[in-house]
């Protein structure tokens, strides 16, 4: 059988979203941003709820977000996103409001805008990469860089005594009232990418019915600040990245699970 | 007995040539070109095609979503 016979219209069973723009990502090769936001814009065109979400972008690597998401987008300054996003819901409150933030966005700077907006419990969802590093501004330690993970900033490693405890921000959440689904995903492989999507689109669901915030975190790599090819990468995140910070649900329907 | 048969298209011009669909893929399909593009990527492309079975896990993963994945009914 011959390639052309296959590739015709009629048997498409895959392509890029439209919701997805047709810029070049400015990501580094191999990086799960662009898989995240893709997965993300997917979610977004098969609830057919573009004309009526809108995303904000963050500062850090996924700056340009709205670049490449082909919907609504906000910028805000650094850590601040889900305040910005916060204003954008209370003036639309059946619009679909989300937030694409960083570690360094999420856990460091926005650290006050993150918690509180979590424990208002306001209707929106937040997706949260967590590469372990600071990606943009080159490679250094992030609040939730490993231990013994080694950064510009940290060439020796992260030293506990000194540099403090990778932040798991993700379970500090968890535990805050207003939050009403938390969840810890991957995007590396067919697998785990499908699982991600399908917790993305229960949280646009859960904000649909207005139960209150949702926090979806992707565990991803940063090939380049890792100083590892990406394949390597994801190989040493599954070995380092997710004993630390395991995947699944943390809370389902307001309630923590306990395993 | 119908079976299925899959094809993928690279956007030869912004594959990255990250290599992240290479080992998605489970019947190893996809291989890497030794040429580049105008980026300097090595490009992803079906080194096997007759084994692809179109189920688009390269696809999927392709974090620049380059990849547009074709399957179809063969007969036997
Ligand atoms: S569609 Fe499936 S079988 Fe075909 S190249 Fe992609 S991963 Fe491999
Ligand atoms: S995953 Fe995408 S960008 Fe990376 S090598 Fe394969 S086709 Fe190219």
């Amino acid at each position: 059988m011959d390639i052309k016979d296959i590739i015709k219209p009629e048997n498409l069973v895959y392509k890029k979203t439209d919701h997805m723009t047709d810029k070049v990502l400015s990501y580094c090769p191999g990086c799960g941003h662009g898989t995240a936001h893709r997965i993300l814009m997917e979610v977004i065109d098969e609830m057919g709820v573009r004309a009526d979400t809108i995303g904000v972008a963050p500062v850090g690597c996924s700056v340009l977000a709205y670049d490449f998401m082909n919907i609504d987008m906000q910028g805000a300054a650094h850590g601040r996103a889900p305040a910005v996003a916060t204003g954008i819901k209370r003036c639309w409150p059946d619009k679909f409001v989300f937030t694409y933030q960083g570690d360094g966005d999420l856990a460091a700077i926005g650290t006050a805008e993150t918690i509180h907006a979590c424990n208002r419990g306001e209707n929106i969802t937040i997706l949260f990469i967590n590469n372990g590093i600071y990606g943009m501004t080159g490679g250094q330690m992030a609040p939730t860089t490993l231990e013994g993970m080694r950064t510009t900033t940290s060439p020796y490693g992260r030293d506990l005594e000194s540099m403090g405890n990778p932040i798991k921000i993700t379970e500090l959440i968890a535990n805050l009232p207003g939050v009403h689904y938390v969840t810890r995903q991957a995007v590396h492989t067919p697998r785990y990418v499908r699982r991600t999507k399908k917790a993305i689109f229960k949280a646009f669901d859960i904000q649909k019915n207005k139960k209150g915030l949702s926090f979806v975190e992707i565990v991803s790599n940063c090939n380049s600040g890792w100083k590892m090819t990406p394949n390597q990468s994801n190989i040493w995140m599954e070995d380092n990245m997710f004993p630390y910070y395991p995947l699944g649900d943390i809370k389902v329907d307001g309630k923590i699970i306990n395993e | 007995m119908a079976k299925v048969i899959g094809a993928i298209v690279v956007d030869e011009e912004h594959c990255k040539g990250c290599e992240v669909c290479v080992v998605a893929c489970p019947t190893q399909v996809i291989g890497m070109t030794d040429r580049v593009n105008s980026k300097g990527y090595h490009i992803a492309y079906m080194e096997t095609p007759e084994s692809c079975t179109g189920c688009a896990n390269c696809a999927i993963v392709c974090p620049d979503g380059v990849i547009t994945v074709y399957k179809m009914k063969k007969e036997a």
